[in-house]
């Protein structure tokens, strides 16, 4: 699929994201808007996999480490065939399965439940080793939020990665650089980032994690250690108001918002 | 059924776990333990000895070693991850519930050296605390074998199963008390000593103690019940309720503190099904002075005399119910 294809179809992710996040009056739509091209980049181009056999053992894995984020994952998903577009309505309802964080034993696609920041690397790492220890061809993904390298249980992951030589495993983070209450330079800065994976023996790749033809040729890298990509990306990228203003962390747009916005990503369709 | 109570043979019941894990791995490829830098103390040196490749340390590291046994299940494979119950269940809280539990990943763990095994080394090294942090959560059976026989047999059990599993085992000797080729039923306590006085219930390295106490009260006149209840949960609802009725008054003990362990578990029961007397022994929420696993237990009102005390004054305390 040609970049301009691929950028295309995450503006109308972002559109439907935009969409649920204002109906549900909840979402995390800043780290939504600034993984989005990432997200899209793998479900429609890098990854291997068949939406009608989620539990496929060939399939790529992707973890969504920042579970914070799942309605950018859900609005993916069904995009790419996995659930109903329709049941994107149902975010957050009562009994949904779509709720505020994924849940792999409801919802096709998820591999394991996140929320919890930390959890999904240390997931992904094994994933990578049982496909080592198997034999298997799979490759696992696992996307990060940057604030959420703050925890430690990420830099132990980071390290048994690199001892077991996983060349099988693509670490993405989300750079955006805010997280929940400020900036992480304001609050624990953990960037640059570059330096520390390389440190570890991790191969590294900086791209713009909100340009295309960026994002697909690091996510096709590989080498025989593990790789990670600082993707520098913009809070709440998209939508002119919102961008790096670390209160659209989790802020619901007013009806006059939300009509700017929808303006602003309907107009690049 | 009497245990044995002169010149009994102990056994530690990490020998079976990993004579078990050994012959599974043997019939499957996809078994693979996973440790933290536990290899001499979960016993993994003849595994590790023949399948290298299928031995992955994480080092010591037991967030993350939680983390990959979930991605070890997710990639097909049967992980057994083992290390210090205090570490495994106490570090790695938050990824027993969401990456083990909640997402009901099909990973064994293996808590080695559960209770006060570690003894003088303290409470730092105790794990008292377990059965409460891993009962609560969903999806999770928590199992306490009494004996070799009983880990023997619970490990095949878990392998079988599909899904997770919280096995707590001890380094501290005990004796066999189950038959030879018991097959373990999760969820069922096993009659080792029948009775109508009073019901004792434990599991683990209290089990025996249990018995050594039902014979101390057998030769006062007092017939004891002994349930050996390897699962806490599910817990076993129908026995609880037939112990209460049957034998009008309960105490438990376990190697645990008396908060949220199985006295707890079994009280639940109790009290909404077939309210009667009863006593919970354990680690009286305190952390433990030092002292062997052996002398604390002692020192906790938990040696076969002080037991058989207990059930005595609870016997008493039912007559005076009327």
């Amino acid at each position: 699929m040609h970049p301009n294809d691929l950028d295309r179809i995450a503006r109308q992710i972002r559109l439907r994201d935009l969409q649920a996040v204002y109906e549900a009056g909840a979402g995390h739509i800043g780290g939504e808007m600034s993984a989005i091209d990432i997200l899209t980049a793998l479900y429609f181009r890098v990854l291997r996999i068949w939406p009608d056999q989620p539990k496929h053992p060939d399939r790529d894995r992707f973890v969504l480490s920042k579970g914070h984020v799942a309605l950018a994952l859900y609005v993916t998903l069904a995009k790419r065939g996995f659930l109903p577009e329709a049941e994107i309505s149902t975010f957050l309802k009562p009994h949904s399965r779509l709720n505020g964080h994924p849940n792999c034993n409801k919802v096709p696609g998820v591999e394991t439940n996140t929320g919890p920041l930390g959890h999904g690397l240390p997931v992904a790492v094994g994933m990578a080793k049982a496909a080592k220890l198997t034999g298997a061809s799979y490759h696992t993904y696992v996307l990060t939020g940057d604030g959420e390298m703050q925890e430690g249980s990420n830099w132990e992951a980071i390290s048994s990665a690199a001892q077991f030589g996983l060349g099988n495993l693509t670490l993405i983070i989300d750079h955006n650089r805010f997280q929940q209450g400020a900036a992480l330079r304001d609050t624990n800065n953990m960037a640059p980032f570059a330096d520390k994976l390389a440190a570890f023996g991790w191969d590294v790749s900086e791209i713009n994690g909100n340009a295309m033809a960026e994002i697909v040729p690091a996510l096709e890298h590989r080498s025989d250690r593990p790789h990670c990509i600082v993707a520098h990306t913009n809070k709440g990228h998209g939508i002119s108001f919102m961008q790096d203003k670390v209160d659209w962390h989790h802020k619901v747009p007013s009806a006059e918002q939300y009509q700017i916005a929808l303006a602003e990503l309907s107009e690049v369709l | 059924m009497n245990a044995a109570t002169t010149s009994e043979k102990l056994h530690d019941c990490r020998d079976a776990f990993v004579a078990v894990l050994e012959r599974l791995g043997a019939e499957n490829s996809r078994v693979v333990a996973v440790c933290n830098d536990s290899v001499g103390s979960s016993k993994l040196g003849g595994f590790k000895a023949k399948w290298p490749d299928r031995l992955v340390n994480v080092g010591i590291a037991e967030q993350n070693m939680v983390g990959v046994g979930a991605g070890l299940a997710n990639g097909g494979l049967l992980p057994f991850v083992c290390g210090a119950s205090c570490f495994l269940t106490g570090r790695s809280l938050e990824q027993v519930k969401a990456d083990i539990a909640y997402s009901n990943a099909n990973v064994k763990l293996v808590g080695i050296s559960s209770g006060m095994a570690y003894g003088e080394l303290g409470p730092t090294h105790h794990s008292i605390e377990d059965f409460a942090w891993m009962r609560v959560l969903p999806n999770l059976p928590v199992v306490a074998p009494c004996d070799s026989i009983e880990t023997a047999a619970a490990v095949e059990w878990a392998a079988r199963h599909e899904g997770p599993v919280f096995l707590r085992l001890s380094r501290v000797g005990v004796p066999d008390l189950l038959p030879k080729g018991h097959v373990f039923v999760p969820g069922k306590a096993n009659t080792l000593r029948d009775g109508d006085a009073v019901t004792l219930i434990a599991n683990g390295t209290l089990t025996h103690r249990m018995m050594k106490a039902a014979t101390l009260l057998a030769a006062r006149g007092i017939e004891a019940r002994v349930l050996n209840m390897a699962t806490v949960r599910p817990i076993d609802v129908d026995s609880i309720v037939a112990a209460a009725r049957d034998t009008g008054a309960i105490l438990t003990a376990e190697e645990h503190s008396v908060y949220g362990g199985l006295g707890s578990a079994v009280a639940e029961v109790v009290v909404a099904e077939a309210p009667v007397p009863m006593k919970i022994l354990g680690v009286p929420g305190i952390f433990a002075p030092t002292g062997s696993a052996e002398f604390l237990l002692d020192e906790f009102g938990m040696s076969p005399p002080a037991i058989a005390e207990a059930a005595e004054e609870l016997v008493a305390r039912k007559s005076s119910r009327g």
